[in-house]
């Protein structure tokens, strides 16, 4: 009886164990803990927002976008005037976001393979140049070099009066870079449709050697081809219609420039610093990836009997690029996120036009921030997304 | 008899001393010609990188050092002395030294912020040097007893006088900012790396969305968000310190930044090590705690200073929202009306920069010896 009893008593316990003791039910258990206090916290601050906008009299809402912003910017790629609303200036804000973003991108990408490049240079003096020139950069805060460009190099220049003049009636002052603006006449739309067509021409020529390589073992320079169909081509177009093409020289008058086309020095400011700073990690990256390619690699391909620029083209490049991309990759991130500095030097970018005045005029924080935020998160997943894509075709096909 | 063989026999005794390389190749020459002219494209290189120096380098010396102004009270120090521009204005760093490290910290209380900055270097370098003894004990004091003295000494309370952070300044919130910041995001990184690969599906989501929200966003939003938002957040007429805010929002944005840190250390761990933990009968908690995270923090060792060495850099984003570190202290000063000169910006600049160069070149240079060190016992 007894016995019995404590058998029952056992297996009873046993079974709160199990269920005590059980991975599955306890991680659910957890789980629902965490939920719980996750959806508390959140409506607590729910709740708090709530009561203090209440308090403040700010309406939660995205009305304000249609509202009138009233405050100029000084780069406008897009119609804005003042009478133009807050979703207006928040385009212009995202359009020089994007255009600083992509102009970055590019040169610190040119610069970085350069200097990474010449950091593996057998000349002593080019080594040494581009290890002094990543040591240096990427110790220094970006925000630093940016002030440093803007406030001690840009503008201590001369006024336009005393401007350096440079090739093309292209003047260096204190209010920028100041260039002939083309005006494209009669026709000029020829021209741009020819390039399409000679991209296509070039592709197929491309095509064509590789097949008659393969075929016959004969080669074709088809680099200096498609470069000569892709500039040659048009060029020929636009001289054969008689040049379309007219400039509108900026003139000084009183103490500023008139017409013309202006890159601003925020913008230079902003290009400088952000490609500077960026290439000297791109330069690291590159290197890394260079120096990952065994030495067997191009030993073997010199012996094949490729010349050292083959060699570079056709072996080290394709393996080290796989090495490369995906630090790459974040790097065009970080470049993207660090243009939210312009504020700092008063380049219109979002974060300075949208949550900078349109946040100070309207009071909106909460939408303006969370506005702001979802989009460079959006930029920041389209760049992934889209290096994942061309790194997924350049990756290592495995058997 | 022997005096013939002498005659007779040479026997050399002694090694012959190697011949000098031709002129040519030894010396300086020879370097010169393999370092530095060794093709066409090379000897155009280097005349081309040698005409660059000869053209920057004095005028640049010039200006850093000969026709530098080091001494003066004022303007009139280094505003152009006939007709001719003066170089760099360090009489304006000098006068204005304590200022760039305290900010308007009270003159008499500054013993307390020097001494703040004496007792974590010599923390640092205890917990930093592998060849010094009781480091673990080290490493428990300057996560634990220090931020508590260096709380009571920096803001004042049991008998110190009280000093807002509002008159905190200069390299003092600099290093505030990036040591709470880097101490702060520890924590945070473990449990959302460990989040990250966890198998509760809820759990991860929520990590992964942390994650990824806080690594998508620049540093500036974060800043922003913080001194805007977060009082709204809070329970109506709950308000506290702009520093205080600051330092939520860059330990958040860094622990999202160390979870992917130590989540790669996580991955480096063979599995073999989990499933021994396992069969030794430890639980989740007792297997990461004594088996798991010290292998792996281990390993990220030069992970984390790398991340430390961005965010002491990204500190100077602080000046944004209006807080004066080392950067936006010497900015404040451009406006002084009574050292406005034209030199005064880029001397102030580049002397922040040297201080930066400083912290984060010895940084680095750090992080590649713990890198080296702790290959040795990883490579098979």
């Amino acid at each position: 009886m007894t016995l019995r009893d404590k058998t029952a008593d056992d297996s009873s316990r046993s079974w709160v164990r199990a269920v005590l003791y059980d991975a599955t039910i306890r991680g659910w258990v957890f789980q629902g803990l965490v939920l719980i206090f996750l959806v508390l916290f959140s409506a607590w601050v729910i709740h708090n927002t709530a009561a203090n906008l209440r308090a403040a009299n700010i309406p939660f809402g995205f009305d304000f976008l249609n509202m009138r912003a009233g405050f100029d910017i000084s780069q406008k790629p897009i119609n804005y005037t003042l009478d133009s609303s807050h979703a207006q200036a928040f385009k212009v804000g995202l359009i020089n976001t994007i255009i600083l973003s992509a102009l970055g991108i590019v040169f610190a990408t040119i610069i970085g393979f350069v200097v990474g490049i010449s950091r593996l240079s057998g000349n002593w003096l080019l080594a040494r140049a581009a290890t002094v020139y990543v040591e240096t950069l990427r110790n220094v805060p970006l925000l630093l070099q940016l002030l440093f460009w803007y406030k001690a190099v840009l503008s201590v220049l001369p006024g336009p009066r005393q401007g350096y003049m440079l090739p093309f009636a292209t003047n260096l002052s204190n209010r920028g870079l100041t260039m002939p603006r083309p005006i494209p006449g009669a026709g000029f739309d020829i021209v741009l449709w020819i390039v399409p067509v000679a991209v296509v021409l070039a592709w197929a020529v491309a095509r064509w050697a590789r097949r008659r390589q393969v075929a016959t073992g004969q080669s074709f320079p088809v680099f200096r081809a498609s470069l000569g169909l892709i500039i040659g081509l048009p060029l020929v177009v636009f001289l054969a219609i008689g040049a379309p093409l007219t400039f509108e020289y900026p003139e000084l008058k009183g103490f500023n420039f008139v017409g013309g086309m202006v890159i601003h020095p925020e913008l230079t400011a902003m290009l400088l610093g952000i490609s500077l700073y960026t290439a000297s990690f791109i330069a690291e990256t590159v290197r890394a990836g260079i120096l990952a390619v065994s030495t067997g690699q191009s030993e073997a391909a010199f012996s094949l009997g490729l010349r050292p620029s083959q060699t570079m083209r056709l072996i080290i490049v394709p393996q080290a690029m796989r090495v490369i991309i995906p630090p790459l990759t974040s790097q065009y991130l970080n470049l993207t996120k660090n243009s939210s500095l312009a504020l700092a030097i008063g380049y219109p970018d979002l974060v300075a036009v949208f949550a900078g005045s349109t946040l100070n005029i309207t009071g909106h924080a909460i939408e303006v921030i969370a506005i702001t935020m979802a989009v460079y998160l959006a930029l920041s997943l389209i760049t992934a997304a889209l290096m994942n894509w061309f790194n997924s075709r350049v990756a290592l096909v495995e058997r | 008899m022997s005096r013939i063989e002498t005659d007779t026999v040479f026997v050399r005794r002694d090694f012959l001393e190697p011949e000098a390389p031709p002129p040519s190749l030894g010396g300086f020459p020879g370097w010169a010609r393999k370092n530095l002219f060794s093709s066409p494209l090379n000897i155009v290189i280097s005349l081309l990188m040698l005409f660059v120096l000869v053209w920057t380098l004095p005028s640049l010396i010039r200006w850093l050092f000969i026709d530098a102004v080091w001494t003066g009270t004022d303007r009139e120090a280094c505003l152009p002395k006939n007709g001719e521009p003066v170089g760099a204005c360090w009489a304006f760093v000098n006068a204005k030294l304590a200022q760039f490290t305290f900010g308007s910290y009270p003159a008499d209380q500054r013993w307390r912020p020097s001494l703040v900055m004496i007792l974590f270097f010599v923390g640092l370098a205890w917990v930093a040097i592998p060849k010094l003894p009781r480091r673990r004990e080290g490493v428990w004091l300057m996560l634990t007893a220090f931020p508590v003295l260096t709380f009571w000494l920096l803001y004042g309370g049991l008998g110190l006088p009280v000093v807002e952070t509002s008159n905190w300044g200069g390299l003092l919130v600099t290093l505030v900012v990036a040591i709470t910041g880097i101490v702060a995001s520890l924590p945070l990184g473990i449990l959302l790396a460990l989040g990250r690969r966890s198998k509760l599906p809820f759990i991860k989501i929520v990590s992964v969305v942390f994650i990824e929200v806080w690594r998508g966003v620049p540093l500036i939003t974060v800043l922003f968000m913080a001194s805007v938002m977060l009082p709204l957040f809070l329970p109506t007429g709950v308000n506290f310190d702009k520093l205080l805010r600051a330092l939520i929002g860059v330990a958040l944005f860094t622990g999202a930044y160390m979870a992917e840190t130590i989540r790669g250390g996580l991955q480096a761990i063979p599995k073999g090590q989990y499933e021994g933990a396992a069969s030794l009968g430890l639980s989740y908690w007792q297997s990461m705690r004594l088996i798991i995270l010290p292998q792996a923090l281990k390993i990220v060792i030069p992970g984390i200073v790398n991340s430390f060495i961005s965010l002491f850099k990204d500190t100077s984003l602080v000046m944004i929202i209006g807080l004066y570190d080392l950067l936006g202290s010497i900015q404040r000063n451009f406006s002084d009306a009574s050292w406005s000169t034209p030199s005064i910006a880029p001397t102030g600049l580049i002397f922040a920069a040297a201080v930066f160069w400083v912290f984060c070149f010895s940084m680095s240079r750090y992080s590649m010896y713990m890198e080296r060190k702790l290959n040795t016992g990883h490579k098979r």
